[in-house]
């Protein structure tokens, strides 16, 4: 293992601030709030998306519906990495047909990810409008995508990583920045 | 070749416990996709199948083709009846004129024992085993644990397989994949349809189906395949249901509720009573739609993939 260096980005209070400002975003850009829908990517996105609609009925009084979606079996690259063992569950208990939907991510990078869980959606209906929120955009996309609402950008070399802890799965709220050290180069 | 189970689905019993739990573990999201209104995922696209099948088969070529095409594959189907001796050449030829088509994966179903290995050692494609003659039958027994498992844990189950043993590849495959997850596993019927030496692999033997019914969590009952009776393997089919169907009645005596599992077609009144097929212990339709998401994880499991590119790939995707 080369040598790493660690860089908090954001700890639990700087964490529960930026999914306040997010949640507000995304209020603000949704007309009807009433029958929004917000959709987490497995795994991390899922547990976003169950702390923004905790804050959007806080914020609106509106009970905020929410899904669940795994696209691993909609990415591009099963030739190149492999079948990924574990896929997760796809819960998207409510009719999206006509709804404001909104597509929560913990990072945003190539952007793929984003591809694939739009083609996802298209399977399940046909909502009024679809928005992306991410807590991390970390640039250099591979496919021209955005996002509407995005917590935190920040910059990264090709090699980083960004890893979001959230108490649910991981007992503790931080996003760090992974800095892998090049030696002998 | 995946990293994840190697190239070929040929048995369970060359398969590790954690191998045969992956499996299942990837069904279990498959489940969902059949209940979708679109029941279909791009994630096989491009991959070209084809459902081999030397014996008559409804059940398990419906359900694989279903499962192919729910993951988007493209699939040709070759029916083949005939000679159940294995003709070396024959089948061989058949698999590398394919090849040449370029195909990606042969599900196969043959009369002969060993026929699947016999075809996964010489082509390319990856093989999936749809049953060879009294061997092995892995997508059905693993079918069968997902059954299970959905109503109670694997471990410590007892599972009983009542019936012909001897001829049945079911069986096989279900007495390793029980074993191999720690269920306890007997075997029940007339003491010619019992392969000897059943005993040495661990399994129980019971002469009585009322024994059977008294130890049990959970019966596999297997069908009895009418050609026996003319081969002199049991006297009659009347006299098959006497000793060893499970009735109601029979169930009616049993110590806790037992879950009963067939592998389907079933022949009502000879080793399972209509009443206990269509009644509250059976599972056996929820068998049929676990075969869909299991043959599903399966051909997930082995498409696609070059480990080689893998590592490169590692940082490029969003995760």
């Amino acid at each position: 293992m080369p040598p790493e260096e660690r860089q908090l980005l954001l700890d639990d209070r700087a964490l529960a601030r930026t999914l306040l400002r997010m949640a507000q975003d995304i209020v603000r850009q949704t007309p009807d709030p009433a029958h929004l829908v917000l959709i987490g990517v497995q795994r991390r996105g899922v547990e976003l998306a169950a702390r923004l609609a905790a804050a959007i009925t806080d914020l609106s009084g509106a009970e905020v519906a929410r899904g669940a979606m795994d696209i691993t079996l909609y990415r591009d690259d099963l030739e190149v990495v492999g079948p990924k063992p574990i896929v997760g569950p796809t819960r998207l208990p409510v009719d999206l047909d006509g709804r404001p939907v909104w597509i929560v991510d913990d990072v945003l990078f190539t952007g793929r990810t984003v591809r694939a869980a739009l083609d996802e959606l298209a399977d399940f209906g046909r909502p009024a409008r679809v928005g992306l929120a991410v807590l991390i955009d970390r640039g250099r996309r591979e496919v021209p995508i955005q996002a509407d609402v995005v917590g935190e950008r920040v910059t990264t070399s090709a090699d980083d990583r960004v890893e979001v802890f959230v108490r649910e799965l991981d007992g503790r709220d931080a996003v760090e920045l992974v800095h892998v050290v090049k030696v002998g180069a | 070749m995946s990293p994840a189970l190697g190239k070929d689905l040929l048995g369970l019993e060359s398969l590790a416990a954690d191998d045969i739990r992956l499996i299942l573990d990837t069904a279990e999201p498959f489940k969902e996709i059949s209940e979708r209104a679109i029941k279909k995922v791009p994630v096989l696209r491009g991959k070209t199948i084809v459902n081999l099948f030397f014996e008559p088969s409804t059940r398990t070529r419906i359900s694989f083709e279903f499962a192919e095409k729910r993951l988007s594959a493209d699939t040709v189907n070759v029916a083949s009846p005939g000679s159940s001796v294995l003709k070396g050449e024959t089948l061989v030829d058949t698999a590398r004129n394919l090849e040449a088509m370029r195909i990606d994966m042969v599900v196969i179903r043959h009369g002969s024992s060993g026929a699947a290995k016999f075809l996964a050692d010489r082509i390319q494609s990856n093989v999936i085993n749809a049953g060879d003659g009294k061997h092995e039958h892995p997508t059905q027994g693993l079918l069968d644990l997902l059954t299970i498992r959905d109503r109670r844990p694997i471990e410590g189950a007892k599972v009983c397989v009542v019936g012909d043993v001897l001829h049945s590849r079911v069986a096989r495959s279900n007495i390793w994949g029980l074993l191999k997850l720690g269920a306890r596993v007997a075997a029940c019927g007339p003491r010619s349809l019992l392969p000897l030496g059943i005993g040495e692999l661990g399994v129980r033997v019971f002469r009585r189906i009322e024994e059977a019914i008294e130890w049990a969590d959970v019966l596999n009952v297997l069908r009895l395949q009418l050609e026996r009776m003319q081969a002199g393997y049991v006297p009659s089919l009347r006299e098959y249901y006497r000793v060893f169907g499970v009735t109601l009645e029979r169930l009616a005596r049993a110590p806790r509720e037992l879950l009963i599992l067939h592998p389907g077609p079933m022949n009502r009144g000879v080793e399972i009573d209509s009443r206990v097929a269509d009644g509250p212990h059976s599972v056996i339709l929820d068998q049929v739609t676990n075969g869909v998401a299991v043959r599903m994880a399966a051909l997930y499991l082995l498409a696609g993939g070059r480990p080689e590119l893998a590592e490169a790939a590692k940082g490029g995707g969003d995760r």
